[in-house]
């Protein structure tokens, strides 16, 4: 029977990187996001090696009997997954530091439905103005516009909620988030 | 004559190329020379590996170590067949892409990452659909996500890298849970060889063998943006530039759905969370059409339809039938194409109207009337008009659904059709508006760039000839789904000699001395 039982120091430790880049990985600030993504990273990677096993000796054919040897392949797993790891943390942080550059401040944003939504529920107006339903234009452009009337239900929006509708689309790259 | 030297090359070459065309940075001609050339062997590597493995599958182990415990490269009709679409699309964007260079001036400062990164991405794909190894598929995932960080953040302005922030907080998390799957896989089975797991799960403790489930389920879905883990897809995808979207568009959610095919057929015959499955599947679909059938902008629109199509495929995996498996197959090939070229047909209404609002579009019809029949035919496609090959692909999960004919199936059934009725509505109402409606100005007409229009069409038309070839690609699909539901192909093919961890193990039980994993040292 394999001694599949791993050491409780590690358990703990895994436990505890978990909890702290979870609570992390919940914050509003890029920086904090990320080094909750190391740290849960390093939770995961630590979860693979106790996933090998119990530690043995070193998994070289002539220095260590077959039957003592660490199982090399999580090690070799871990490694791989370590250096990802590095690399795309190397990628965030490249990100926070360009979303400083740009906002002055390196907080996640939100989501530019969930701001547009927020804001039309704030003025109370529909989310789309149809210019189907609009008014006047011409003649004929009248004739067409009657002809596809029949699905729309009619209402007819102001010049104003069409004017705020496509002021809130256009993108927000500055002076948004000074929160 | 064997063929095994073919099943690497998806892998190798555009990962060689990549590096090439890194170090020809400084000379933007040749670029674009290496990575068509990669590309085109790639689809031609494709190509003849979808012929080759139609008698069965081919194996390589990467390095010379013996399977279980050394890297496999596995091609069977499955991955031949998502390799030999995705290729096909990959060359088509980045032609495009060329195109779009040519004509656009200002966006061409930082453009010399384009080329190796998209190399990675196509490398990581085919990693991810050639693998017959969990933690490879890992590595795969990892390779396609770099590298659409940085294509996602292409330029770095403030939009691209507010979207991209959420895409890649919610890419890494997804890649943890992955690993922590991984992980628990390694503890409870001791192989993360997906022919050796075959073999061994259906030995371990149940309720161990659906946490793994769940776990791979979970970072997978999240990949495919299946319902409850979708939210990220929409807000993210649409501010890239347009070949970027509709590649992402056509492949990343597809390699997540392609890891779920594989895992519930290969790892969990059964089906213990099929209901689970249709309920998200049902779910998928019918959120997603309602926010496509609410949103203004085009591409936000195209986004949210992405997401209720996937619906459909996780509906015919979650059938644990042939039919369904074979359906859900065909609608993937289907999907990835159609898809893509929306995007891409996309990119060119931007680029003649000046915007994607569909309040603010107008008139392209007389503008662009070749664009008007570009995006009403993948359009119509994506909706499932007969004959063309949506239709076909709903038509075939339909019927896999009455099949099996339980309260549920019926359910998936019917919410199939409606939200192919609100696929129609969303874009015929994008149609209207984008090429009938009175335009807000006039607009210059403009000539649409051959070098843009070439590619498109030409994926038009391989959506297209998916429905003329619809009889042999279904028979294609179904000896596909046959392979999968039998699973012996393909664990045979890995393992000619069953689990040779099995031997090491009635060696241990005389032995009481500690060999932890799949038996130590190879």
């Amino acid at each position: 029977m394999i001694d599949m039982s791993p050491s409780l120091v590690l358990v703990v430790t895994i436990a505890a990187l978990f909890a702290a880049g979870v609570y992390l990985l919940l914050e509003r600030s890029l920086t904090r996001v990320l080094v909750g993504v190391v740290l849960v990273g390093n939770g995961a990677n630590l979860l693979f090696l106790v996933a090998g096993g119990a530690a043995g000796g070193p998994p070289i054919t002539g220095v260590t009997p077959d039957r003592r040897m660490s199982d090399p392949l999580p090690q070799a797993m871990v490694l791989t997954a370590i250096v990802i790891t590095l690399g795309l943390s190397a990628f965030l942080l490249a990100m926070a530091y360009r979303s400083w550059q740009l906002h002055r401040h390196d907080e996640v944003q939100d989501d530019v439905e969930d701001r547009r939504i927020a804001q039309l529920a704030a003025a109370d107006e529909r989310a789309m103005a149809d210019t189907d339903t609009e008014g006047p234009a011409g003649t004929l452009d009248e004739d067409a516009q009657e002809a596809r009337d029949e699905t729309d239900d009619g209402a007819v929006p102001t010049p104003e909620a069409s004017l705020s509708t496509r002021e809130d689309e256009e993108p927000v790259d500055e002076g948004r988030g000074a929160r | 004559m064997t063929f095994d030297w073919l099943v690497p090359l998806p892998v190798v070459v555009p990962l060689s190329a990549a590096g090439l065309a890194l170090a020809l940075y400084r000379r933007p001609r040749l670029q674009p020379i290496v990575s068509v050339g990669a590309l085109t062997i790639v689809l031609a590597a494709a190509v003849a590996l979808l012929v080759v493995v139609d008698d069965k599958p081919l194996v390589v182990e990467i390095g010379g170590w013996r399977a279980p415990i050394g890297i496999d490269l596995v091609a069977d009709r499955l991955s031949a067949l998502m390799l030999t679409i995705s290729s096909a699309v990959t060359l088509c964007v980045l032609l495009y892409s060329l195109a779009q260079e040519r004509y656009d001036d200002e966006e061409s400062a930082p453009i010399s990452i384009f080329h190796p990164t998209y190399l990675v991405l196509t490398a990581g794909v085919a990693n991810a659909f050639l693998s017959g190894d969990l933690f490879n598929i890992y590595v795969g995932f990892e390779m396609l996500l770099a590298a659409s960080f940085v294509l996602i953040t292409l330029g770095g302005t403030g939009e691209r890298i507010r979207a991209g922030t959420i895409y890649v907080v919610v890419a890494l998390l997804s890649s943890v849970l992955f690993l922590v799957a991984l992980a628990v896989t390694y503890a409870a089975a001791g192989t993360v060889n997906l022919a050796q797991l075959a073999l061994r799960l259906p030995e371990i403790d149940p309720g161990v063998r659906l946490l793994i489930q769940v776990l791979l389920l979970l970072a997978f879905a999240i990949k495919a943006a299946v319902f409850p883990l979708s939210a990220w897809l929409p807000d993210s995808y649409p501010t890239a530039p347009a070949p970027v979207t509709a590649v992402f568009a056509g492949l990343l959610t597809k390699v997540g759905v392609y890891a779920i095919i594989r895992t519930q057929t290969l790892l969990f015959p059964g089906g213990a969370l099929d209901d689970v499955l249709m309920w998200l599947a049902l779910a998928t679909m019918v959120v997603g059409i309602l926010g496509a059938v609410a949103q203004d902008d085009i591409k936000r629109l195209l986004s949210f339809t992405l997401v209720s199509h996937i619906g459909y495929m996780i509906f015919g995996i979650a059938l644990s039938t042939d039919a369904g498996w074979s359906a859900s197959i065909y609608y993937v090939a289907h999907h990835i194409t159609v898809q893509t070229a929306l995007f891409l047909v996309v990119g060119l209404v931007e680029r003649v109207g000046g915007t994607t609002s569909l309040t603010r579009l107008g008139g392209l019809a007389k503008i662009a009337p070749l664009l008007a029949i570009l995006f009403f035919v993948p359009a119509m496609n994506l909706a499932g008009i007969p004959p063309l090959s949506g239709f076909l692909g709903k038509m075939g999960l339909l019927q896999a659904g009455v099949q099996v004919g339980t309260p549920l199936a019926y359910t998936l059934v019917v919410g199939s059709v409606v939200t192919s009725l609100l696929t129609l509505y969303a874009l015929v109402k994008a149609w209207n508006k984008a090429f009938w409606q009175p335009p807000e100005q006039d607009r210059p007409a403009t000539t649409l760039p051959f070098g843009m229009v070439g590619p498109t069409a030409t994926l038009i038309a391989v959506g297209l000839a998916l429905t003329f070839a619809a009889g042999p690609l279904y028979g294609y699909t179904e000896r596909a789904a046959e392979s999968l539901a039998e699973r012996t192909p393909y664990i045979d093919a890995v393992l000619p000699a069953g689990d040779p961890g099995d031997l090491v193990a009635e060696q241990d039980e005389h032995d009481e001395v500690a060999a932890p994993g799949s038996g130590g040292a190879p």
